[in-house]
């Protein structure tokens, strides 16, 4: 499905993550964030580029492996996206939901 | 469940779904200490909130000198399609752990200890049975730190409250 988020026609998949990344940028990012109940700070954007650049490199996402990134730590992880981090931070980051159990 | 919202998670009713899970672990085989570990940090995941109650041999998982040296049962154990017998003679069950440990590597789930520290982090709380730590005479520093209290089954009953909370036992 097609949504206009900040202004762009974005592709979606029905659970509301971005089908295409190359559509992704840093205001439909926060407008996302936003749906979320997420305002952007600096905190957040490594996160997001570091999940984006796992995805790039096909690197299978979990929970352990962001806390092993150097970028944020697991506490800090679940500080910064509420109630479903990896979840919400892959759907602001404009990359497929993750299928990781961990 | 409505077959429309089956497929489309995004639609299911919000308040409708599972808020906090209580996880009671009475076991100490390592597939019953992933499968609450799994469901714990999971519902976490999800942004519900999840407890453990660490009870009789569950307490294993969570004391210092034993949580790195848990087994599977390969006697009295069908899912593991070896004769009884077989799964019997020393070292077997050494070899199917470290079998089954290998392959959880390989999958990304964590060793016990850093699964422990991985469930504190995401904000899981951890608690450890007082009936269960005095029946086998335990102290609370033979329990690792990332417990949070050790505390009777009333105690934990009664922090099972709020609308959509549920109990599993495992």
């Amino acid at each position: 499905m097609e949504a206009t988020i900040a202004g762009q026609i974005i592709d979606l998949n029905n659970e509301g993550y971005l089908t295409d990344l190359n559509q992704w940028n840093k205001e439909v990012a926060a407008q996302i964030a936003q749906e979320e109940g997420i305002e952007l700070t600096d905190g957040h954007w490594p996160v997001l580029e570091y999940l984006q650049e796992q995805y790039r490199n096909e690197v299978p996402l979990s929970i352990r492996k962001v806390g092993k990134s150097g970028v944020v730590d697991i506490k800090q992880f679940y500080a910064l996206f509420p109630g479903g981090p990896l979840k919400k931070a892959s759907r602001i980051a404009g990359i497929p939901k993750p299928a990781s159990c961990i | 469940m409505d077959p429309k919202t089956m497929d489309n998670p995004a639609e299911v009713n919000k308040d409708a779904r599972v808020k906090k899970m209580m996880l009671i672990l009475s076991k100490a085989t390592i597939d019953n200490v992933y499968a609450c570990f799994i469901l714990a940090n999971g519902a976490r995941m999800e942004g519900i909130e999840a407890e453990i109650f660490f009870t009789f041999f569950g307490l294993e998982a969570v004391q210092k000198k034993k949580l790195e040296h848990l087994h599977v049962a390969t006697v009295g154990n069908p899912a593991m399609h070896i004769p009884t017998l077989l799964g019997g003679l020393p070292g077997m069950e050494s070899f199917a752990t470290n079998m089954m440990k290998k392959e959880m590597e390989k999958l990304d789930i964590p060793p016990v200890g850093e699964f422990i520290e991985i469930l504190e982090a995401s904000g899981a709380k951890l608690w450890a049975c007082k009936l269960a730590m005095d029946m086998f005479h335990l102290e609370r520093e033979d329990l690792v730190d990332e417990i949070s209290d050790v505390i009777t089954v009333g105690d934990f009953y009664n922090r099972a409250q709020g609308e959509n909370t549920h109990l599993l036992f495992i």
